[in-house]
Order: structure tokens, then C-alpha cells, then sequence
């Protein structure tokens, strides 16, 4: 018996949304008829113990897991109310308004500049393309550390520093939707602060999908937080009520560190 | 400490004495054999040099074949390898990267890629003579392209291909995956994954792989036997149509004549080919650094 909780999402209705979402790996199920809903402009954390289906579920959203030899995708994801999986829908379009952003930062090995731009040129992009690189690395919170070196390799920045370029780069080809995977696993405390403080500033304008291991992190940066295991969402609400006040036995385990 | 432990820096037992020893048997062996290859180039250096290198000069290498010794050059044979190398190069080069970026980016994982996938294996280990036979059927007697350079670097093209092929998978291979699921993220089609990112970040490997396999074919005499090559040219080919010969073809036709003589021209012509094969080997070298280095 699976239980479903869901959340206001007021009149706009959902950013995203899945029904009976299941997702198998060949045999193997790893996402077990999710449904939930995604309001606009907020954050959801998607919590829960390693090979839960977290990653899966989220690379739902902008069909990564159709890069996958052998998954198959059952159930409805909706953007909008528009079906994600209808056969008239391209994968990379979705992608352009669908943005991710992954658990290790993996820049292109080319220059600061050229990491930025790349997503506006294959989009065909025909604007003022200095200004977009400075915009998207400003909301990145970057562009004060590489305004003069935007040449030099993305390389030669630090791990945190990595990690804000490709949410610049990301930002560049102005999705409506972030979807983050652990985006501050590899980070240190430090830099982990900085990439929050980013999501806050970043939820303003964008509806934000984000993996996490980090149970602190969930509860200080997510408005609503989904628990699943086994492929199953145990439970779904607003963050403070499942941290605080959770309804399934299993989310108080996990939240309070007892297994997981 | 422990009861019944020998204390730091008390003298060795017998068994450890016995395990240091064998660990420098160990090393020495691996030493040596590392050695064996650099000590055979060195000879062989040694050797073509101090038989070839007074008759190493200009006119060798402007000069053409002739039945005197002291006239004799090697300027067909050296202009038949480039021709040769260039021709095999532009032929091999687009369709071994096309086929392996085909294999690698988008073939689908069944029995046939899989069946494609064993045939190239395979062919990169039949014998050269093989090639001839199948370049003097094909290329020279099928479509009528008769003893020339075309014939000649088709035939090689076909035997390094499945080399170049496997070399640019694995420089394909070796991209990491999370750079190309960054790619996907911004919205990138396939072909703007593999154009954009895969293949600059591939290339100096997958050069690496083309060159190391063409030096192996600028000293192939076998198939070229085959396609008709000739010993004995006093033109430069000017056309892909026209009849050539390479530097092992002139270097065995030296060698096998009766008259002393030819033999220090032999060796010059060992030199010559020798010189252009640690050039190429060089700048593969040269090329792969760059790719460590994050060029």
C-alpha cells in the first residue's frame, strides 16, 4: 500500500510533476510508481539512503536516463502539464529548459569563457554572448573570482570554484528548472556554504530539484523534502514537518540518522 | 613492544634476507628485459650508420636508382613513401575516425556492431601479404587501377585501418562520461556532443594511434610487392596513377644484388627510412604530451 502525500502548489499549478513514475534498469526497478508535485520557484530535496532512486528519479526530469542502455521509463513526467515522454517531445529540447547541474563539478577542458558560452552557441544563441558569460557567471556567484582570467582553463579553478562555473554554465542557456545530484558532495564545508547560499539566491528565479545526502542541507535549503527507499516515496511534505514531525516511521529513522 | 617481536633495526632474519633478495633478482630481470630494446636499436644504429652514413649525402637523396653504384640515389623511393604515407593518410584517417566514432557514439550494443567490432580485431592481425593479394584483386586488377600509388596506399589503407580504428575507440573510450553528460545537460544533440567535446578531447590520441600506425606501414614491403611496386625507378611519380617505388622495396633491391658495392647504399637508405620513421614516432610523442598536459 503506497501512501501518497502531497503539497499545496497553488493556482499556477506544478513546475513538474510524476504519476506512477517507474523506472527499471533492464530487470531491475530502481524507481517504484513515484508520484509528486514540484511547485514553481521553490526547492525540493529528494532524500534517502544510497541506491534509493534519488538520482534516477531526478534524471527523470530531463530524460538523462534516456543515455541509459537498457532504462525504461513508465508513468507520466509532466513540465507544465506538457508529457515529457510523448513521442513528439526531443529529449534535447526538454534538456534547454531542464538544466543539471552533477555531483562532481566536470567542466569542459577549455577556458572559463568557452565552459559559459558553449551551451548558448550549440543553442544557437545571437546575442551580445560577453554579456551573457558575465550574467550567468554573476548569478553564479563567480565573476568576481575569474573576471580576469576568463581565458585561463577551467581547470585551474578550485573544486568550488568548478562546481559555480558549471551552474554558470548551466545558467547560461536560461533553463526554468535546476536539477542538482549531490552538487556539494565533492565540496568542502566551504565551498558546500557557498553553493547553498547560491541555491537560496537561485530559488528567487528558478524551480530547484537537488539530491542530497546531507541531511542538514536538505533542512536548511529545501521548502519541501521527499523521502524515498527502495525505489518507493515513503513520504513527501513540507521540509520542517518531515525533520520535525514526519509521519512514516521510516522517514524518522532515516531523518534522524538511526539507518541509512 | 609486543612480546616475541624483534625490535626496529635488529639485523634481518633469514626470511626477510630471502624476500629482499628476491626483490632484486626481480627488479634486475624487469631491467634487463626493458634494456633488450633500446640495446638492439642501439646496434642496429650503430651498425646501419657505420656502413651507410659515407654514402649518406645530397646527391643520394636526389639522385636517382641506377646500375652504378656510385650514382645511385633514392629520390624515387623516398618520394614513392611520401606519396605513399600522404595518400594512405587521407584515405585511412576520415574513414578509421568515422568508423570509430560510429562504434563508440552510436552504434547500438548488439550482435552486429558486435560482429563488426571482432572483424576489425581480427583484422588487425592478418599477415600484410594478405592485403597484397586483396589490393592486387581489388584495387589493380578490379578497378582497373593498375600498378600505381592509388593501388598502393589503398592497400595500406585497408591494413591499418582496423589499427586506427581501435586506437581512436579507445581515445573515444577514454573521454570521461561525465563530460559528455555535461554536454547533453545544456541541450547538446549527439552530433554537437561528439563535435564540441569528444573528439577535440580524443584527438591527440587518436593522432598518436594514426601516426604509430602509418610509420608501421611506410615500412611495409609485402603488399606492395603485391600491387606492383617496382625495384627499379628513375621518375617520380606525378600522378596517383603513376607506377612507384618505396625505400624497403629500393633498400631489398640493393641489398640482393652480387655487386659489393650496393650494399653501403643499403644501409644509407636504412638510415633515410629509419630517420623518417623516429620522426614520425617523435612527433607522436610530441602530440601525446600535449593531451596529458590538458593542452
Amino acid at each position: 500500500m503506497t501512501t501518497i502525500y502531497d503539497i499545496e502548489v497553488g493556482e499556477e499549478g506544478p513546475a513538474l510533476e510524476t504519476r506512477d513514475l517507474s523506472v527499471f534498469y533492464g530487470e531491475t526497478m530502481a524507481v517504484d510508481h513515484v508520484s509528486f508535485r514540484v511547485p514553481e520557484r521553490s526547492v525540493v530535496a529528494l532524500i534517502g539512503p544510497s541506491g534509493c532512486g534519488k538520482s534516477t528519479l531526478l534524471r527523470c526530469f530531463n530524460r538523462m536516463n534516456d543515455l541509459v542502455r537498457g532504462a525504461r521509463v513508465e508513468g507520466a513526467v509532466e513540465f507544465h502539464g506538457q508529457d515529457l515522454y510523448a513521442p513528439t517531445i526531443d529529449p534535447v529540447e526538454v534538456r534547454r529548459h531542464i538544466g543539471m547541474v552533477f555531483q562532481k563539478p566536470n567542466p569542459f577542458p577549455k577556458s572559463i569563457y568557452d565552459n559559459v558560452a558553449f551551451g548558448p552557441r550549440i543553442n544557437n544563441f545571437r546575442g551580445d554572448e560577453d554579456a551573457l558569460v558575465e550574467a550567468s557567471l554573476r548569478r553564479a556567484a563567480l565573476w568576481d573570482e575569474v573576471r580576469d582570467r576568463l581565458e585561463e582553463s577551467a581547470y585551474s579553478l578550485s573544486g568550488g570554484q568548478q562546481q559555480r562555473l558549471c551552474i554558470a554554465r548551466t545558467l547560461a542557456v536560461t533553463p526554468e528548472v535546476l536539477l542538482m545530484d549531490e552538487p556539494a558532495s565533492a565540496l568542502d564545508p566551504i565551498a558546500t556554504q557557498r553553493i547553498e547560499e547560491l541555491i537560496y539566491e537561485l530559488k528567487k528565479d528558478y524551480t530547484i530539484v537537488i539530491v542530497t545526502h546531507n541531511m542538514q542541507q536538505a533542512a536548511r535549503i529545501s521548502d519541501y523534502t521527499a523521502f524515498l527507499y527502495m525505489g518507493k516515496l515513503i513520504e513527501y511534505g513540507p521540509t520542517d514537518s518531515i525533520f520535525t514531525n514526519p509521519r512514516e516511521e521510516r522517514t524518522e529513522a532515516y531523518v534522524t540518522g538511526r539507518f541509512g | 613492544m609486543r612480546p616475541g617481536r624483534a625490535p626496529l633495526g635488529a639485523s634481518p632474519s633469514a626470511f626477510d634476507r630471502a624476500r629482499r633478495t628476491k626483490g632484486r633478482i626481480f627488479a634486475f630481470t624487469c631491467a634487463a628485459a626493458a634494456f633488450v630494446g633500446v640495446a638492439s636499436l642501439g646496434a642496429l644504429l650503430v651498425d646501419v650508420i657505420a656502413d651507410g652514413a659515407s654514402r649518406l649525402d645530397l646527391a643520394f637523396l636526389t639522385g636517382f636508382a641506377s646500375r652504378f653504384p656510385e650514382r645511385s640515389g633514392i629520390r624515387a623511393a623516398l618520394a614513392g613513401s611520401v606519396w605513399l604515407l600522404v595518400l594512405t593518410a587521407l584515405i585511412s584517417f576520415p574513414l578509421s575516425v568515422a568508423a570509430a566514432i560510429h562504434l563508440e557514439e552510436y552504434a547500438p550494443r548488439n550482435w552486429v556492431t558486435r560482429a563488426i567490432q571482432t572483424n576489425i580485431a581480427n583484422l588487425a592481425g592478418v599477415p600484410s601479404i594478405v592485403y597484397g593479394i586483396l589490393g592486387l584483386a581489388l584495387f589493380v586488377r578490379g578497378l582497373r587501377l593498375e600498378r600505381s600509388v592509388l593501388s598502393g596506399a589503398l592497400t595500406l589503407s585497408l591494413l591499418v585501418m582496423p589499427v586506427i580504428i581501435m586506437s581512436a575507440q579507445e581515445a573515444i573510450r577514454a573521454v570521461p562520461s561525465t563530460i559528455r553528460e555535461a554536454a547533453y545537460g545544456l541541450g547538446a544533440t549527439r552530433w554537437q556532443v561528439v563535435r564540441g567535446q569528444v573528439l577535440p578531447m580524443a584527438m591527440p590520441g587518436i593522432l598518436t594511434g594514426t601516426i604509430l600506425a602509418l610509420s608501421r606501414a611506410v615500412g611495409e614491403t609485402a603488399p606492395l610487392i603485391m600491387v606492383g611496386a617496382v625495384g627499379f625507378l628513375a621518375f617520380t611519380p606525378q600522378s596517383v596513377m603513376d607506377p612507384f617505388t618505396v625505400l624497403p622495396l629500393q633498400i631489398y633491391s640493393w641489398i640482393s644484388r652480387p655487386q659489393e658495392e650496393f650494399q653501403p647504399l643499403a644501409a644509407a637508405g636504412i638510415i633515410v627510412l629509419l630517420a623518417l620513421l623516429l620522426t614520425m614516432n617523435a612527433f607522436a610523442i610530441v602530440l601525446r604530451n600535449r593531451a596529458r598536459s590538458g593542452g
